[in-house]
């Protein structure tokens, strides 16, 4: 067994620790930490398989993004664990049987003889996944990868129109309008011709 | 040499991790002790702009920063009643851990750097998306309304100013060809006016804007507004816990100059063609960039919340996406050279 078997079975192990800990967690901040635990200890596994940038990637976008808002969600949400646990045993035997199902179709499709659970080479010195994946998505795959793109687009004018709401007599400011502001439309001089204080003039009529 | 070939054949296999970590230590040590004098300079440098003496107490202000180490250092931590104690122990670790592992990768010259990697531009952005968790987890942890409500204020908006610097930095990769911070520096050589903060004015402009609100400083504090939540995220930490916090920050700040110095102020590179490069101009650029962030400090009102994401969302990365269509388009052009 060498350093590279070591650091796998050590990550390995966590993530499967973690992974545990996401769904027996009595509070679902710490469930939602321990994904994130979870999430940086997969990137640790791929960047052992020479593929950095969906390591990197990983981390940046699930871990630097997604979950933050998922814990921004769930640390405002007042979740009660009671209420949720309470159909736990009536669900168990359905869900015992997905679980397993889900078992044996991944063992069907993970299994030696299929997938052919075989180290991956060592790659040259000057090989850099980056460029790798970045040819292949841009030749290769492009139609695909620019439907995917566009998917997505959709979803985000979707996700914004769903939430969008427009409510009339909104005070809020207009930073644009603000900004656009003068001091002509705002400050106007008069002159005034100098007055003298009534109770003086009356002094002066007597 | 000698001596350290000495140590190796001593050392064995366990040569490597304990070489490696005496260069972690050789870059940890100088930054915590610039992290110190980075407090002295702020207090400084604010207090003349503001016709102030600043520290002038302890060895003439200049021993400040280890008096104030020293009572950090001694005073007790206290833990909230109602706090979760295993996370309000794990805020100040997350937030220092980000700040320290970026500076693996970042180069001090072309040769001296921890880990050349190949894809080191894209390690320091997921590195540094890793300190949100800091403020987020000791926010909640606190189990305080101003902690909670300084977490999910400095939450959005650094979640927000991520992708405006996100983009700033494809910028500079689709000029330099490259993810690797050293030959980043390297395709900037020529000179001042080969630096990509000139044909990238925009992104320049919107990574350093988005590196102080990345860092949480003024103008864009809200997440410590003193005036409405007291101190934020950290209101609830004291001591040691707090002065870990306090680390964070500037070690952030500093890991910003860094490394707005190398993506955009050519590293290590002279600014004249003749003048040898070095370390020293990296120092002096980084300094450049510390002095603004502490001169913004002194000069600006804080933004309001509403604000803040309306200049991230509705300004920087429309001018971001502008800049990249441009710059793309560009490079097809004879003229693509500009943007080299």
């Amino acid at each position: 067994m060498n350093f590279a078997d070591v650091v796998f079975f050590l990550f390995a192990a966590i993530l499967l620790l973690a992974g545990l800990r996401v769904i027996t967690a009595r509070n679902p901040v710490h469930a939602a930490l321990w994904l994130v635990l979870a999430f940086f200890t997969a990137a640790g596994l791929w960047m052992l398989l020479e593929a950095e940038f969906l390591a990197i990637t990983l981390v940046l976008v699930y871990v630097g993004a997604v979950m933050v808002l998922f814990i921004f969600v769930v640390m405002m949400l007042d979740i009660n664990l009671e209420e949720l646990r309470q159909g736990f045993w009536d669900f168990l035997p359905l869900a015992a049987l997905v679980a397993g199902l889900m078992i044996v179709e991944m063992v069907m499709v993970l299994g030696k003889e299929t997938f052919g659970l075989v180290a991956p080479l060592a790659k040259p010195e000057n090989y850099s996944n980056t460029k790798e994946l970045g040819r292949l998505l841009y030749t290769d795959y492009v139609y695909p990868f620019e439907l995917a793109s566009v998917i997505l687009l959709v979803a985000i004018v979707a996700a914004i129109a769903l939430t969008l709401r427009r409510r009339p007599g909104l005070k809020a400011v207009d930073p644009a309008w603000q900004v656009k502001q003068s001091r002509e439309g705002r400050v106007r001089l008069v002159n005034l011709k100098p007055q003298k204080p009534e109770y003086k003039s009356e002094e002066e009529d007597e | 040499m000698e001596l350290l070939q000495t140590f190796e054949q001593m050392l064995g296999p366990a040569w490597v991790p304990v070489w490696t970590l005496v260069k972690i230590l050789a870059i940890v040590l100088p930054l915590m002790g610039c992290v110190a004098y980075l407090t002295l300079a702020e207090r400084k440098i604010i207090g003349w702009m503001q016709v102030r003496m600043g520290p002038n107490r302890v060895g003439y202000g200049w021993l400040q920063p280890i008096a104030d180490a020293v009572k950090l250092m001694f005073k007790e931590i206290i833990i909230p009643s109602g706090a979760n104690k295993a996370l309000f122990f794990l805020g100040p670790v997350l937030s220092i851990m980000p700040a320290l592992a970026a500076w693996a990768v970042i180069p001090f010259t072309d040769t001296l750097v921890l880990a050349n990697v190949d894809a080191g531009l894209l390690y320091v952005m997921a590195i540094t998306s890793l300190g949100v968790y800091g403020v987020v987890v000791a926010g909640w942890a606190s189990n305080s309304k101003y902690a909670f409500l300084g977490a999910l204020r400095s939450s959005a908006q650094i979640v927000s100013y991520e992708i405006a610097m996100g983009f700033a930095l494809v910028g500079v990769l689709m000029s330099a060809q490259s993810l690797n911070l050293v030959e980043i520096v390297e395709a900037q050589k020529g000179g001042f006016w080969q630096w990509y903060w000139l044909p990238l004015f925009p992104m320049f402009l919107v990574y350093l804007i988005s590196g102080v609100a990345e860092t949480n400083r003024a103008p864009f504090d809200v997440a410590e507004g003193e005036s409405e939540i007291v101190a934020g995220f950290h209101i609830e930490y004291s001591g040691m816990a707090f002065a870990v916090f306090f680390l964070a920050e500037y070690a952030n700040m500093i890991l910003i100059a860094a490394l707005t110095s190398i993506m955009f102020l050519g590293g290590w590179l002279s600014p004249f063609p003749g003048i040898p490069d070095g370390f020293i101009w990296l120092a002096a650029k980084m300094s450049f960039v510390l002095f603004l962030f502490l001169w913004f400090r002194a000069t600006f009102p804080r933004y309001r919340y509403d604000q803040i994401m309306r200049l991230g969302w509705k300004v920087f990365i429309p001018v971001t996406l502008v800049w990249l269509v441009l710059e793309g388009a560009f490079m097809q052009t004879p003229l693509g050279y500009l943007f080299h």
